[in-house]
Order: structure tokens, then C-alpha cells, then sequence
């Protein structure tokens, strides 16, 4: 059993939980383990094709998963994994978003 | 929900964007969320960590800059409540861009800023599905 801490914005789909136990014997098991526990939370780490959000960094044991095996790197019970985002945007696209008032 | 800013905080997110012009500037809300309301206490007024030249129309913090500022909003008790960046010479109105991009929860304060000076601001948090933005109110006082 591995743990992964949770940044602030996505603890809402946690119940305000910061670290998780998961099972798993990569990163990626330990995230399908994740996502099953907290459905919610799939959609904000997955893109539409599967594939990891590129704003969504992971850290383990303070290392970034990207410059190991991504997704199968190799974890066990003693691993911290860190979800991590990276923060971007900007004007450039149409402004033509879908916006609505808050009630 | 509403976003309040006490007036001192407020001016200092405006003489970050304003310094940052015509470049986008940006930067961490930190503060406390209460019912339907959220409070800034603090801001972290960052660097724009974009890596090419398109810093006109593109912002970016880097995830070791996210980590510190979390672990500065815990050394407060307080939390990373949200994100503002400006919108140089074009309307404070979230793009596709900064729909794709964004985290859920947070709010993300945009500041239209035209010719060094700040036009209006708004405030936005996206929606559960992730297909819209949702504007919340902004309160300045």
C-alpha cells in the first residue's frame, strides 16, 4: 500500500482528505486505484483520450515520474507519491467559452 | 460563491499585473473558504514561468513553484484558494485555453489590463464537468 498526497484543489473530490492509501505495484495501478476510490477525480487527471492531463505532474518520492517510467515506474508499500499540478493559460483561443452566472 | 479581496491585497494584485504588462502576469490567491465566500488573506505575486516568448497571451507556474506556495499556505493555516493572471489588451473573460487548463475548486481572478492600466476584473470557477466556467462575484473592499 502506497500513499499519494492530494494538492488543495482536488480535495474536494476527496472529502478533504490530503494523503490516500492505494494499492498498487506501479503509478498507474496506484492511480486506477485512486480513481476507483474517488471516481470524481478521474476526469481532472485524464484528458478525454486517457492519457494524463499535461497540467497533472507526479512525484515520487520527490522525483518527477516523467524522467523515470511515467506511469510504469515501479512503486512499493514504503512510496510517497505527490500529485502536483502545473498552473497555465492565457487569452490566446476564441473567447467564445461556455460561461455561466453562479447562482 | 463570492471572492473578497480586501482593498490593500487587491492593489497588489493590480501593481503585479500593471509591472507585468504587456506581458501576462499571474500569481496564487491564499486565504480561507467559508460557506459561499471565499476570503484572500495573502497573494503570491509569481513570475511568469513560460518558457518561449508568447508571454503576451500565455502564463505559466511551474509545479516546484506550486509546491512552495502550497507549503506557504499551510505555514499560515490557510489554503491555496485560487489563481489570478491578467489579460493584456482584451476583456477579463476566461479563453478556451484557461478552460482546458484549469483545476476544479479553484477560483481564477482575471484582470483585463489595457495600456498599464487596470480595466476590470472578474472571477470564475469551473464547473464540476469541466465544460464551463462558472463567474462568481467579485468583492473589493
Amino acid at each position: 500500500m502506497a500513499n499519494i498526497q492530494i494538492p488543495t484543489p482536488l480535495r474536494t473530490f476527496t472529502n478533504g482528505e490530503t494523503d490516500i492509501t492505494v494499492k498498487g505495484n506501479t503509478v498507474g495501478e496506484a492511480l486506477h486505484d485512486l480513481t476507483t476510490q474517488h471516481a470524481a477525480l478521474k476526469q481532472h487527471l485524464y484528458n478525454e483520450e486517457g492519457k494524463l492531463r499535461t497540467c497533472v505532474n507526479l512525484f515520487l518520492d520527490g522525483d518527477d515520474v516523467r524522467h523515470l517510467k511515467g506511469e510504469n515506474t515501479a512503486i512499493n508499500a514504503e512510496s510517497s507519491l505527490r500529485i502536483v499540478p502545473s498552473v497555465a493559460g492565457g487569452l490566446i483561443y476564441s473567447h467564445t467559452v461556455n460561461m455561466s452566472k453562479m447562482q | 460563491m463570492t471572492l473578497c479581496l480586501p482593498e490593500d491585497i487587491y492593489n497588489l494584485v493590480i501593481d503585479h499585473l500593471i509591472s507585468a504588462y504587456p506581458n501576462e502576469g499571474a500569481g496564487f490567491l491564499i486565504g480561507k473558504v467559508l460557506d459561499k465566500q471565499r476570503d484572500v488573506c495573502m497573494i503570491l505575486a509569481l513570475e511568469n514561468e513560460w518558457e518561449t516568448n508568447e508571454t503576451r497571451n500565455r502564463y505559466k507556474i511551474k509545479a516546484n513553484t506550486y509546491l512552495e506556495a502550497e507549503s506557504t499556505a499551510e505555514e499560515h493555516g490557510l489554503d491555496l484558494i485560487g489563481v489570478f493572471h491578467s489579460h493584456p489588451d482584451h476583456p477579463a473573460k476566461p479563453s478556451e485555453y484557461d478552460r482546458k487548463l484549469a483545476l476544479p475548486w479553484w477560483s481564477y481572478l482575471i484582470i483585463s489590463v489595457y495600456e498599464h492600466r487596470v480595466d476590470h476584473a472578474t472571477s470564475w470557477v469551473l464547473s464540476d464537468n469541466r465544460d464551463h466556467f462558472i463567474e462568481e462575484l467579485v468583492n473589493i473592499e
